[in-house]
């Protein structure tokens, strides 16, 4: 790739690719992130490649892969375009089918999506009603964009919003339109991105400015930024060239966790096709703008996603927040003006200078524009992630969405914002989800986690789990915050074990308040969430731990014992499954479980199909 | 210089004072664990915490880290401060039962009981002699490791280390390390004795052998001449 060396070689790059573009012939479209590999993309992409290869089709048919389309519940799943027919949970024998019938233009109805309520196929994915009900601004490009192709990136209109930027000239108009598109921050605290923006760009520029991209994500079952980098990492690079120009930054750094391997390599590519390109370095373009960007690996502590936290790992030092003001904007690496944006914030970027901060803002609600992703899992039929406009209710995203209930257990609440998030009950499912809304409702946005529950998920339980994470999690620092978080996982222990007082609730209430209170960073003060919100929805449970020692949901493990009833029809899968050997019985007769021996897994509920375990 | 009030009272500090010090120079108290003169702000502890700006905005913040900032308002004895104070010393005794220093302080604000369980883990990672060992005896032989619960101070590896001089100056500034007043029952081991005019623990007889700073306390010997 020879290196472009001003705006109008950029332009005529793009332009050709975009020329070149064949938008006809069928192409297998495979989404191999994290999770579809885990699910076994990798096979299937050998499988296709090796059959078209096989079969002489490689004019006719061709095969993309690319990172995580969303419907991680479907995966390893083929999406065929141009018509867009949507393959969910394929194998190898599946692939071979289905080379052959887009080879002949045939559609394989038996392998479609089927309809959770009338079980008819459905053929394209946006008839899907988990796609149908989303507004895949961000999303919608993984689908289009091999990660390891910047020409698959330009093909779809990739830095296209970079040279509108440079060509306008203006870094302040730049600003502007980011105001104008009223963007927030998508990290968690939901600041104005544009603001920020503007905050930074006053700054002296002596010594060099940074920018940084947060892509710590450290909340347990969240990947939405993990998809974006893995996905589309040129996006972020686009987005950070952008604020580059617009606030004078000279440096800047991608902070990843190690744990994130395919969004490492793929951003390292990226980064080097970027480079090669002459996308970045000095003089980008002859435009004068120079800017690089670097990566740096986390270890992977949650509270280095905070960001006084993050400038200090950055630095070598020891991941601990620090007392703000000064606000990383006046001094953060290495004393230095420091920006730090959400993976998900970058991506917004471009695609605001591609449609222009008007049209922006009309996606959501006042206060609140752009979409959102939303990382969906438990209790619900449909997990993945899901792409919404700021502003729908949680029940359009659990119910319309997410399909509901898996089984016929009843949905009670719905867990957002990342450990340290909160509770929301079922009752109040007509909530918009916007930032305001869900730090009024004792919440908040987070980076996007939404774990939904039902009936068999117990809210000390929760809590409890919660805590041992923050626990761990704190930098320990604050007394308070350590202190404070082991001694309300202490309590909770108590309750889930059905030792509690009434006195201890209080206590825990009083606790709750101070930790959130006197601790120093965003991790303390918002550590007491997962106890307040759960308190204040769910206290009944509470009370029947403590009163009663009974766990209504049956998790709690020392409150509850297993017991077979008489729909026991003697299949002896129980038996068989019992790990701890505490299930006895002949066959076609009653069985009985040793209260002794129980260890209360579950295994046997799990496998019994006659309801016939009971959990009291 | 920077005009800001606290507790309504106007006073103008010099750039980079700290609340704490702002407050202090007018005299009113603040109770402070892990700060020190001579040594770098850190704000561990959380004691020192005052409450600034107004609602529905105001929150708590360590006055020994936050910076005084023009026209800020600050108070030192709100009830929120009294009361997250008072949970910061319930969680210290709990911990950390044996530590003079914080018995007093505890004795001080009046706390009477300790409803958590009994640890004695006696470090509260106040840092001090982190900072000492750093910036008055210029040795970083000791440091902090890990996070979390596991979060703990030593040298390298458990190993003795060669910065080390053996000089002492951590032991002298930790405020938990010596063995203090443990009363009769480590459970219960705050009596408020020594800084009470009327000590509690007149009327029973169960305090011969206590042991606190005072060595023995007022409370003992009086029981003794008796
Ligand atoms: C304990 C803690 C963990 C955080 N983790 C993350 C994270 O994993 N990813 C992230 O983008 N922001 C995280 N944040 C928020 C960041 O501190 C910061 O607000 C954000 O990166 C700013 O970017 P934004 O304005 O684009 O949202 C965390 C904050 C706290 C207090
Ligand atoms: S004295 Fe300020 S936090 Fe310890």
């Amino acid at each position: 790739m020879a290196s472009l060396n001003s705006i109008h070689h950029l332009k005529a790059f793009l332009g050709r690719l975009l020329g070149q573009r064949d938008l006809n012939t069928s192409t297998l479209v495979i989404p191999a992130g994290t999770c579809g590999r885990a699910s076994g993309a990798d096979l299937l992409i050998e499988t296709a490649r090796q059959e078209i290869l096989d079969r002489g089709l490689s004019e006719k048919v061709l095969v993309r892969t690319t990172g995580c389309h969303g419907f991680c519940e479907m995966e390893p799943s083929v999406l065929v375009e141009p018509d867009r027919t949507f393959y969910p949970k394929a194998d190898a024998d599946s692939m071979v089918r289905i080379v052959d019938a887009v080879a002949r233009g045939d559609v394989l109805e038996d392998l479609l999506f089927k309809s959770p309520e009338t079980a008819q196929p459905i053929r394209s994915a946006d008839d899907v009603p988990f796609f149908k009900g989303q507004n895949r601004t961000i999303l919608s490009h993984n689908e289009r964009v091999d990660p390891t192709s910047v020409e698959t990136y330009i093909e779809n209109g990739g830095y296209s919003a970079m040279v509108s930027v440079l060509e306008q000239g203006d870094p302040r108009w730049v600003v502007e339109e980011v105001k104008r598109s009223g963007l927030r921050g998508r990290g968690g605290a939901g600041f104005p991105t544009g603001l920020k923006w503007e905050l930074l760009a006053k700054q002296p520029n002596g010594n060099g400015k940074f920018l940084v991209c947060n892509a710590d994500e450290g909340d347990p079952g969240a990947y939405m930024d993990r998809s974006v980098l893995e996905g589309n990492p040129h996006s972020i690079i686009e987005g950070m060239l952008i604020g580059a120009f617009a606030t004078g930054a000279t440096e800047g750094i991608v902070y990843v966790r190690t744990e994130y391997p395919l969004a490492i390599l793929n951003l390292k590519m990226a980064l080097r096709q970027a480079y090669e390109l002459g996308l970045l370095g000095d003089n980008i373009l002859r435009t004068g703008l120079s800017f690089g960007i670097s990566l740096v690996k986390g270890a992977g502590a949650f509270v280095c996603g905070e960001e006084t936290a993050m400038i200090r790992s950055i630095e070598g030092k020891m991941g601990e927040p620090r007392q703000r003001p000064p606000f990383p904007v006046k001094r953060g690496i290495e004393g230095k003006p420091t920006l730090i944006n959400n993976v998900e914030t970058w991506a917004n970027i471009p695609i605001i200078f591609r449609m222009g901060s008007e049209e922006y803002a009309k996606t959501g609600t006042n206060g609140n524009s752009g979409t959102k992703i939303f990382s969906l899992v438990g209790k619900v039929k449909n997990t993945g992630l899901v792409e919404v406009p700021m502003g729908i209710t949680i029940k359009e995203i659990v119910y319309d969405i997410g399909g509901g209930p898996v089984g016929k257990v009843r949905i009670k609440a719905i867990q957002t914002g990342g450990p340290s998030g909160g509770c929301i009950p079922a009752e109040r499912f007509d909530l918009p989800i916007d930032y305001d809304s869900l730090t009024q409702a004792g919440s908040m946005m987070g980076s996007g986690g939404m774990i939904v529950m039902d009936e068999n998920t117990c809210m000390v339980d929760v809590a409890r789990y919660f805590m041992n994470f923050l626990k761990d999690e704190s930098c320990g620092k604050c007394f308070t915050c350590r202190k404070g978080t082991q001694r309300m996982f202490e309590l909770l222990d108590d309750f889930s074990k059905g030792k509690g007082t009434l006195a201890q609730l209080d206590l825990l209430e009083e606790l709750a308040q101070v930790v959130k209170d006197t601790t120093m960073c965003g991790l303390g003060q918002t550590a007491p969430n997962p106890v307040l919100s759960t308190l204040r929805y769910f206290r009944n449970e509470y009370l029947e731990h403590i009163e009663k020692a009974r766990c209504p949901a049956g998790v709690c493990k020392e409150l509850i014992t297993y017991s077979i009833n008489d729909k026991c029809v003697g299949c002896q899968a129980c038996l068989k499954a019992c790990a701890a050997g505490a299930i006895t019985g002949e066959k076609k007769r009653q069985h009985v479980i040793n209260p002794e021996l129980c260890i209360k897994c579950g295994v046997c509920k799990s496998v019994c199909k006659v309801e016939a375990i009971d959990v009291a | 210089m920077i005009n800001l009030f606290i507790n309504g009272l106007p006073v103008s500090v010099e750039e980079g004072s700290t609340l704490l010090e702002a407050a202090r120079f007018l005299g009113f108290p603040i109770p402070t664990l892990c700060h020190k003169d001579g040594l770098s702000p850190y704000g561990a502890c959380r004691l020192c915490v005052v409450e600034i700006g107004e609602e529905p905005k105001a929150k708590l913040v360590s006055s020994c880290t936050y910076p005084a900032e023009e026209g800020l308002k600050v108070r030192t004895a709100s009830s929120r401060v009294v009361r997250a104070r008072r949970m910061v010393l319930e969680l210290l005794l709990a911990s950390c039962p044996q530590s003079k220093i914080i018995q007093d302080l505890a004795s001080a604000h009046g706390i009477r009981q300790q409803r958590f369980k009994q640890e004695h883990e006696d470090c509260i990672l106040c840092g001090l002699c982190v900072r000492m060992c750093q910036e008055q005896m210029m040795a970083k032989a000791i440091g902090f490791r890990s996070r979390g619960e596991k979060r703990s101070i030593g040298t390298p590896f458990d190993i003795k280390s060669e910065e080390c001089r053996l000089c002492g100056g951590c032991m002298y500034v930790c405020p938990a390390c010596q063995l203090r007043c443990t009363y009769t029952e480590p459970e219960r081991p705050i009596c408020g004795g020594c800084a009470n005019l009327t000590p509690p623990c007149l009327e029973k007889r169960q305090f011969d052998d206590m042991m606190c700073f005072m060595d023995p306390c007022v409370a003992c010997e009086i029981q003794k001449e008796g």
